[in-house]
């Protein structure tokens, strides 16, 4: 009865005014801008910004484990009523692990490789005063069990390269929390794990904070993460914090422009391509919207796949005795591994096929056969009636299919010689194969096939490592349409890049096989890119094709349980 | 781990039969008549036909190989012109003089440079680390025979502290009875403290001037190695968990940072053995490096064949030993994945 | 010995795909500017990093000294390295004699100027050499791997089995202890170097992305490894060349120390200080040191310089 003034608790952490800096050879640059923000206890934070925008050395910040080039340069960090931006080294150390920790983003590299996993999570317990020197193995295999690892026990002597990524992920939150602090920090921890493992170490994690009603900060890029596992979202762009909101609200109604951006430019069910530009561009975005063509067309199928196979030898002393002294048996098991194992379909004229699956599953070295950068063990590949799996490897660079095949890489820095300028590298296949005669046919071609992908023609003259993650992604996509090929291998073309970079690349890829009547095989793992891009997609798995049909049909209704399994896994931001 | 050890001693047998072959070659690649080679310059024709003959020299190639290799095997790497002893008795007699200074110069070489190291990397950019710096720069330039004479003249001409460098010993002490054929252990084991002193004053100089030599590739491999470390992603981690300075450099970063250490060893012993020819030139040290070089200039083949064969041989053993300490303490080898 | 075991704490599984978490130490948040940049030269970026680093501006200029010695050498010695003056013979460091007689009476100061030429002139043809031998090996092996590995490594792994000096010992006393034996020796000892950094460089841009690329563009392979692979391989090799100048220098002065190669009465650093090494204990202690004080100072000023030339050279750093 007596009217209580329900107080709000004061914040677990507060962040006021704070600027980080860092000194560089070109100068000091500023990392983090006068960036606030709030966390209550028992609360869900998610910080969400693209790549640049100082998301991860705010949270390095706030922990004081930054880089010797960075300080902190003004503002302050509160954390339990305690200032610990300008709190004393050993103060922070005593705070560190046992009342606030991070999990970070590569979890094999974030380990000790010659130290057994259990006797690192040990360090930590004996170090907090958590445990002595007799219980602590006990309590470092209860740490292990909690993060749901099969067989603790023996676990416990395990090193990292022995297990597997999310299994490491696994271990490195047992670290984490194994003093029960008040506050994780977890910078990107799935990124890089397949997405059904994803999801269930998000699952692990959130169980355990809220089994301990702790608070979190869940630093990431991907907006459906921060969606299905946050209360409140903050939106950085640049160093600054533009927005902060509760998830409901930032998700129905975005209010900075930054925010509508990002929203728009993901991938999501339910939008079109154009849909993902910011708004002011679709509209300006020549040429109709991608109607997408179902199906084959009349001239029939461009490329058919009959049972490729490709085994590798097993390594190890039984394989090589084998190699040696026994049969080369490639009917069973014996001694083979096969990436892929006896797949089979078709790409049309004009179509785009989506090819997904996990990491293992065999895309990527289905797209190398395709490609004719490898053999294949057995099995067919037919291109515009032509058998082009009997044309070995080594010699179809000098073949006249040769241009009529070519291929998009995913990272775009690796996919482009440091040494040679744009211009060079796009220039490449028609100095090879154009047929085009001195350099000022080439150059012109050039500049067209700039024009075409929208880069800049001064931009020409650059070298890569002169570019943007985009610029590099489109002078790759100008090389591989140089010489108009009928058929374009993408192996993940847009992984590396931001989600506005993301977008505006697709919308060009669509807009070049509108234009230009190619066929796409689109390989991927996110099945959201592929279902605004591809007509029909094939889902693999260990190898083999596990489903396959229109995009539509396959990912609103699946057949099989690995796609069902796979679509539950991805995150969704609410519509 | 049987099967690891077995599989590095099979790595090494190639290099054997390599340097075998190499060895031979070089005596057969003399230019002009061999046997007149291993017969001397003032060999008379029929000496040299007679030469010719017990050498084998008028078989063909395998042949003779195989008589090689022969006798090798039988312990026998000829007999040296000047003295007319078996190139194995010298080599044997002479090569703890040898090991004596080599390992002197690497234990005192890897207790100063491995702690500059670490202790550059930790305290990056302070005075430590500059001095690291500028020792390492320095100290892979210096010739080494230069870096021995520079301290002879210091320390014995100027200051005196030194004896003179003739020799393992002064000629008042006699050599202590051989047990290891190490001065220094020996003396200590015989108890004679006045003869290990005097070992030891001979001793140090010329075992400073090889520290000095391997100070500097040791020193910026350690630096090096530990600067990588320190950045990696998992002392990142023991940081963000709280663990003390010491424990994250000592048990985190440092056990880390001694492989690529231990792996550059085989290097830094490459060097070492090349510069005990050197050193031993300088002091005089009565090791199988001043036998070779005494030996080259009389135009002395037999000793000089087996002296490349010795180091080689040793050189190879080194380098197993080294992969197999290696292959120990590095959980990622032992445990085959 | 293959020891390749490379360490890398940091090495973690081939990620499904991912965007790249942010750089922490400096953002990698710098807009390009859209504006066309004016196209950097070389001069221009070589000037700026001597500049910021002026170690290597003085090592370069110690270089072009160096090299002004070697080229004019005897021209510019106030006396005839050759010519004795017994009446002269061991005098301390005056100004007659800057830096005194030897035993004599010939001046060491022109000694010393003449012998750079001898001493550079074999450390230039042997890395020259072993440049193009060991480089062009490595490069095939790494790229092309199968049996051109198997063969190169096999040749590395035999000379890397012997203790490098003792080989170069072994391999003057069989040919013959002539100055060109001393190239070819110092040659053969630095290949495996040379063979092993030019392979792993190789190695690594051998599945490169760039590299598919090309094949698609209809290179063949040997088209790719000469003008995809061997200008990235360059700058590394260029680096090796100028630290192994040194190495090499270092190597002839030491057999020439012990007495193999070069002959007195021709001058040539190592047989000076052999030459001086008798009177130091005598205290006649300017005979070794000016010899040698010149062979370190080549030494460091070429490993300082190598160590510019990466700065220089690698396009990472070219803006």
């Amino acid at each position: 009865m007596t009217a209580e003034l329900a107080l709000a608790p004061p914040p677990l952490l507060e962040v006021h005014d704070l600027t980080v800096e860092f000194v560089t050879r070109r100068g000091t640059v500023v990392a983090v801008e006068r960036v606030a923000l709030a966390l209550a206890k028992g609360e869900t934070l998610g910080i969400v910004g693209e790549s640049g925008s100082g998301k991860s050395v705010t949270s390095y910040a706030v922990m004081r484990i930054l880089d010797r080039a960075g300080c902190i340069a003004g503002g302050t960090i509160t954390f339990s009523g305690m200032d610990v931006g300008a709190a004393a080294e050993p103060l922070m150390r005593d705070l560190r692990g046992r009342e606030m920790s991070m999990v970070f983003q590569n979890p094999r590299a974030a380990l000790n490789p010659i130290r057994k996993v259990g006797r690192q999570i040990e360090d930590v317990l004996r170090q907090h005063a958590q445990a002595t020197a007799g219980d602590a193995a006990a309590k470092a295999v209860e740490m292990l069990r909690k993060v749901r690892i099969a067989r603790p026990e023996e676990r416990y002597h395990a090193y990292p390269f022995e297990l597997s990524g999310g299994m490491c992920q696994r271990v490195v939150i047992a670290l984490a929390l194994a003093c029960r602090p008040q506050l994780l920090i977890a910078d990107e921890p799935t990124t890089g794990l397949d997405v059904t493992t994803q999801k269930a170490v998000m699952e692990l994690m959130v169980e355990l904070t809220r089994e301990r009603g702790m608070s979190t900060i869940l630093i990431t890029h991907d907006l459906g993460l921060a969606a299905a596992y946050c209360d409140r979202v903050c939106v950085m762009e640049k160093g600054r914090v533009v927005e902060t909101a509760s998830a409901a609200d930032i998700f129905a109604a975005p209010e900075h422009p930054y925010t509508r951006r990002l929203m728009r430019a993901t991938p999501r069910p339910g939008v079109t391509l154009r849909d993902l530009l910011p708004a002011d561009t679709a509209e300006a975005a020549a040429g109709p919207d991608v109607a997408r063509r179902a199906g084959t067309r009349d001239c029939g199928a461009l490329l058919e796949v009959h049972d490729l196979v490709k085994a590798y030898p097993r390594k190890g002393a039984g394989a090589t005795l084998q190699a040696l002294f026994g049969r080369n048996d490639r009917r069973a098991d014996d001694g083979m591994f096969r990436a892929v194992d006896g797949i089979s379909f078709t790409i049309g004229r004009g179509e785009s096929l989506g090819l997904v699956g996990e990491s293992g599953c065999g895309k990527s070295t289905t797209s190398m056969m395709l490609m004719r950068l490898i053999d294949p063990t057995s099995g067919r590949i037919v291109f515009a009636g032509e058998d082009i799996g009997a044309v070995p490897a080594r010699g179809f660079a000098r073949s006249p299919l040769r241009k009529r095949i070519q291929m998009v890489f995913q990272d775009p820095t690796d996919s482009l010689n440091p040494r040679f300028t744009a211009a060079r590298a796009i220039a490449d296949p028609l100095l090879r194969l154009g047929g085009l005669e001195g350099r000022k046919a080439v150059g012109a071609r050039c500049e067209a096939l700039a024009r075409q992908v929208g880069l800049p023609v001064e931009l020409l003259d650059r070298f890569p490592h002169q570019l943007s993650g985009g610029q590099k992604a489109r002078v790759g996509i100008a090389r591989a349409i140089a010489l108009s090929p009928e058929l374009v291998i993408l192996d993940e073309p847009t992984a590396a890049l931001d989600v506005s970079v993301q977008a505006i690349v697709l919308n060009l890829l669509s807009d070049l096989k509108a234009s230009l009547g190619m066929s796409y095989l689109f390989v991927s793992h996110d099945l959201n890119v592929v279902r605004l891009l591809c007509d029909r997609v094939i889902v693999m798995r260990a190898g083999r094709i596990v489903e396959e049909g229109a995009t539509a049909r396959v990912l609103s209704a699946p057949e099989s349980d690995y796609t069902r399994e796979l679509l539950a896994a991805i995150p969704h931001p609410p519509v | 781990m049987i099967r690891q050890i077995g599989k590095r001693l099979a790595t090494a047998i190639p290099s054997l039969i390599g340097v075998v072959i190499v060895t031979f070659l070089l005596t057969r690649v003399l230019p002009g008549d061999t046997a007149a080679y291993f017969a001397g310059p003032a060999a008379t024709p029929q000496a040299i036909a007679e030469i010719r003959k017990t050498l084998g020299l008028d078989r063909p190639l395998p042949e003779q190989f195989v008589r090689y290799v022969a006798d090798l095997a039988r312990g026998d790497f000829g007999n040296s012109l000047t003295t007319g002893q078996p190139v194995i008795t010298e080599i044997t007699t002479r090569l703890p003089a040898s090991a004596e200074l080599t390992l002197a110069g690497l234990i005192v070489s890897m207790l100063v440079a491995v702690p500059l190291g670490v202790l550059a990397a930790v305290r990056q950019g302070s005075l430590v680390d500059h001095a690291c710096r500028i020792v390492a720069t320095a100290g892979v330039s210096l010739p080494v025979f230069f870096t021995g004479l520079l301290l002879v003249y210091a320390f014995y001409f100027l200051l005196g502290w030194a004896p003179a460098p003739l020799g393992r010993l002064d000629i008042f002490y006699s050599p202590p009875p051989q047990v290891t054929g190490f001065f220094l252990i020996d003396s200590l084991i015989a108890r004679d403290f006045e003869v290990f002193r005097a070992a030891l004053a001979q001793l140090a100089l010329p075992a400073l001037t090889l520290a000095i030599f391997s100070l500097a590739p040791v020193a910026r491999m350690t630096r090096a190695s530990m600067l990588a470390v320190l950045a990696s992603d998992f002392v990142r981690t023991a940081r963000a968990s709280g663990l003390a300075p010491r424990a994250v450099i000592v048990t985190y970063a440092f056990r880390n940072a001694m492989l690529p250490v231990v792996t550059t060893l085989g290097m830094v012993f490459s060097f070492l053995l090349g510069a005990n020819v050197l050193v031993e030139k300088v002091f005089a040290w009565p090791g199988i490096g001043s036998y070779a070089i005494e030996a080259l200039i009389a135009s002395d083949y037999a000793p000089v064949q087996g002296f490349v064969l010795t180091m080689a041989v040793l050189y190879v053993l080194l380098n197993l030993s080294i992969d197999l300490a290696y292959g120990v303490i590095d959980p990622r080898v032992r445990i085959e994945a | 010995m293959n020891q390749s075991a490379r360490i890398d704490p940091a090495a973690a599984i081939p990620a499904v795909s991912a965007p790249a978490a942010a750089p922490l130490t400096a953002p990698a948040g710098l807009p390009v500017a859209a504006a066309p940049l004016a196209r950097p030269s070389i001069a221009r970026h070589a000037r700026h990093v001597i500049a910021e680093n002026p170690v290597t501006g003085i090592a370069f200029a110690l270089f072009l000294a160096i090299a002004a010695c070697a080229v004019l050498g005897p021209a510019i010695a106030p006396y005839d390295p050759l010519a004795s003056d017994t009446a002269a013979a061991l005098q301390a460091p005056s100004t007659r004699h800057w830096f005194g007689t030897d035993q004599l009476g010939r001046d060491i100061l022109s000694r010393v100027m003449a012998a750079t030429r001898l001493d550079l002139g074999i450390a230039v043809f042997s890395v020259a050499l072993v440049f193009v031998l060991g480089g062009l090996s490595g490069v095939a092996a790494g790229f092309f791997a199968g049996w051109t590995d198997r063969i190169v490594g096999r040749i590395a792994d035999t000379i890397m089995a012997f203790p490098l000096f003792v080989l170069a010992m072994g391999i003057v006393a069989a040919l013959g202890n002539t100055v060109t034996n001393i190239v070819i020796a110092t040659a053969i000892i630095n290949f495996p170097l040379y063979a092993r950094v030019a392979r792993a460089e190789a190695n690594v841009r051998r599945e490169a992305g760039f590299v598919l690329a090309a094949r698609l563009a209809g290179n063949g392979e040997a088209r790719i490894l000469l003008a995809h692979i061997l200008p990235n391989v360059m700058p590394i090799m260029a680096v090796q060349m100028s630290l192994t100048m040194g190495y090499a220098i270092l190597n002839a002065a030491g057999l020439s120390f012990i007495g193999l190669g070069v002959r007195p009465p021709t001058p040539e650093w190592g047989i000076m200080v052999a030459e001086g090494a008798g009177f130091i204990v005598s205290g006649e202690w300017w005979i070794a040191l000016f010899p040698g004080a010149a062979l370190m100072l080549a030494v460091f000023c070429f490993n300082l310089l190598g160590d510019g030339l990466r700065d220089i050279l690698d396009p990472q750093r070219r803006t």
